[in-house]
């Protein structure tokens, strides 16, 4: 039966062809935008992960109140013994100290006066250390547009338009100027060793980068940092996990009575992400549902116009005596072979086209110069294994749902009606 | 109608003595707190969330126009020094051997994690030069007798828009300060207290500011030795004197 059904669709192509296309390119749409979208929202999660909130952060409870200001003063003391202790318990994550902080970027004259300054933001990370994966986990070296990464304390990379716009050269000194963490002026020299340019007004926005040896020497923080990152070692961030991390840990070290007591909050609790991972999560099912309500009422059209151009065919089967129950069943049949070879279609070129993507990529920096937002300047898809049925399933269904609605067209069907509009 | 008139008479002329009240009482404070130069030295007590710090500091200033301040303590301030010329501020720091300019928005920023901003510490004009004051009452503090005074600001460079002013009604000294965004936000408070008479003139020893906006219990600014119209060499107002 399957044979034969699959000839009449390949002979007659006036009965297939259109719901293959319509079928192939609704599959495809979903197929590559699920891929796109989740390409574009993993790498947004990826990067903000990397340079701003982990996979955990830990802050201390009056700093989170207080994070938008990057208050030094509320910053964690005992860095140190509270890493080893977390490298104890939680064996499973990589943790990493950092110091974020804001100032301003002085360069000096032949006299060691103000020649230029702008507005900096700091930082700090384990920057000099050969085993660090700060700068790897950064994509540091990727960003250097001059020059080189630092390879000794003192020495700093800064923002690569920053240093065009002052006329700093690599090997000039520049002052960072500030508070410390007790409120007193900061003055800090620097040696640049490169420029970078990560692409995102956030990051490059007087962005300079130092190793967090130094901050703690010029910020008087002795042995402490603004916040403790924690990675996920071999796996990527999965929010069931870091939700149960996060709850163990405060339950265990945060004191609501202590303000300067370690508190722990996971990626998606971290500004807005949990926003971003609830619309990560629900947009292609959303997307799927769209899809399938519209091809279903595509296909049901498509039907209708395919039944009634078989309108004298079905009414010679009638009348050879073939049940009605029997049509329909072929007919859903067919729809289900055609919702097949549609999808099969759709989900090759989707994924294709999404692994195109996720392999080159689409720079769009050009359109991102003033973006707010910490997200990627090319976006990429990525091909995940629930592509292989996120288009298909949806593909086949639709289809045979179209086909259905259409279909019961032919239990309305009278003989006799039948037999005067053939003029037997 | 005649008494419609008088009373509109009266009322104006009741409006123009107060307006002058003020603005006497406004320059009786000008006459105190102002001087043709002065030389302080002062303790700032920081209170921050985890400890207190004191600053000591030596300060010279020429009308509203110079100032040169050097810090003396602690041992990681000693030696950092404040030029103000005009409405620039320059600050030396030893330890980097740097000369900064301070500008823009920095000016806003916190003077040594203090209540204080630069630009607080920069303006210090007349009142009568920036405020016009309208008597706005009479009340007590701390068993003195105050007039309330309100001030709006009738110059545009000024940090506050306007102030709310207790007088002391004996001694034409500032006991307690409010000073007002445009939009009517408290930013500040600041208390005066420890009154003295210094060469003639009665003086506050003693100034808590409180920055409203931020948490905390303010800063303490106290005045362990002030002279008015000394002798004050030229050079000290120079950048040159910076890194001396």
């Amino acid at each position: 039966m399957i044979r034969f059904l699959l000839k009449g669709i390949l002979r007659d192509r006036s009965r297939s062809l259109l719901p293959v296309i319509v079928v192939a390119l609704g599959v495809f749409l979903t197929v590559f935008m699920s891929g796109w979208f989740q390409g574009i929202m993993g790498d947004m999660i990826d990067m903000n992960a990397r340079f701003s909130s982990g996979h955990v952060k830990i802050m201390t409870r009056a700093y989170d109140e207080n994070s938008d200001q990057a208050p030094l003063d509320l910053a964690l003391l005992n860095v140190t013994e509270l890493t080893g202790q977390l490298n104890e318990e939680y064996p499973d994550m990589e943790w990493v100290s950092r110091i974020r902080s804001g100032g301003l970027l002085d360069v000096p004259d032949e006299n060691g006066e103000t020649r230029g300054q702008g507005p900096a933001m700091v930082t700090a990370i384990d920057l000099v250390s050969p085993n660090s994966k700060e700068v790897e986990r950064m994509n540091i070296t990727d960003a250097i547009v001059k020059g080189e990464l630092p390879d000794q304390l003192g020495e700093a990379l800064i923002s690569n338009d920053f240093a065009e716009k002052f006329e700093v050269a690599i090997g000039d000194k520049v002052t960072l100027f500030g508070s410390t963490m007790n409120g007193s002026m900061m003055f800090y020299n620097f040696t640049v060793s490169g420029t970078i340019r990560f692409g995102n007004t956030l990051l490059d926005r007087g962005a300079i980068f130092i190793d967090i040896k130094d901050a703690q020497l010029a910020m008087d923080m002795e042995d402490g940092a603004t916040e403790i990152l924690g990675y996920f070692k071999n796996q990527p961030y999965i929010d069931e996990e870091a939700m149960a991390l996060e709850t163990s840990y405060n339950e265990k070290y945060s004191k609501k009575e202590d303000e300067f007591s370690p508190k722990m909050i996971r990626l998606a609790e971290a500004t807005g992400m949990a926003d971003y991972l609830a619309i990560a999560e629900n947009m292609v099912g959303m997307m799927v549902f769209i899809f399938i309500i519209a091809m279903s009422i595509v296909l049901w059209n498509t039907g209708l116009l395919g039944g009634l151009r078989r309108y004298s065919e079905f009414g010679v089967r009638l009348a050879l005596g073939e049940e009605k129950k029997h049509i329909y069943r072929t007919t859903l049949l067919e729809a289900l072979l055609i919702g097949i070879i549609g999808s099969t279609v759709g989900t090759i070129f989707g994924l294709a086209l999404s692994y195109r993507l996720q392999v080159h990529g689409i720079d769009f920096s050009g359109m991102m110069d003033n973006l707010g937002v910490m997200m990627p300047t090319v976006f990429r898809a990525v091909v995940t294994p629930s592509m292989y049925v996120v288009g298909f399933i949806p593909g086949v269904l639709a289809t045979v749902l179209g086909s259905a609605l259409a279909g019961y067209a032919i239990y309305k069907r009278k003989t006799a009606r039948l037999f005067h509009e053939l003029e037997v | 109608m005649k008494r419609l008139l008088y009373t509109v008479a009266m009322l104006s002329i009741g409006l123009s003595m107060t307006a002058q009240d003020a603005k006497e009482i406004l320059e009786t404070v000008d006459l105190n707190m102002s001087s043709e130069n002065r030389v302080f030295e002062s303790d700032m007590v920081i209170h921050g969330r985890r400890s207190s710090r004191t600053i000591t500091s030596i300060s010279y200033a020429v009308g509203d126009k110079q100032s040169f301040t050097e810090y003396l303590a602690p041992a990681r301030e000693q030696g950092t020094k404040m030029l103000k010329l005009e409405n620039k501020l320059w600050i030396f720091s030893p330890s980097t051997d740097r000369t900064i300019q301070i500008s823009g928005h920095m000016l806003r920023q916190s003077v040594m994690g203090s209540d204080l901003s630069y630009e607080d510490m920069m303006d210090d004009r007349k009142l009568t030069e920036i405020y016009d004051a309208s008597i706005a009452g009479h009340e007590e503090i701390e068993g003195r007798d105050t007039w309330v005074l309100d001030l709006t600001a009738i110059v545009d460079d000024v940090a506050y828009h306007s102030q709310k002013i207790w007088v002391d009604s004996e001694r034409f000294v500032p006991l307690k300060q409010e000073m007002f965004a445009k939009g009517g936000q408290l930013l500040k408070r600041t208390t005066l207290s420890d009154i003295q008479k210094v060469q003639g003139r009665w003086f506050p020893m003693t100034m808590v500011y409180k920055d409203m906006l931020k948490d905390g219990q303010g800063t303490e600014f106290r005045l362990t030795s002030v002279k008015f119209n000394q002798d004050i060499p030229d050079y000290i107002f120079t950048k040159a004197a910076l890194k001396q």
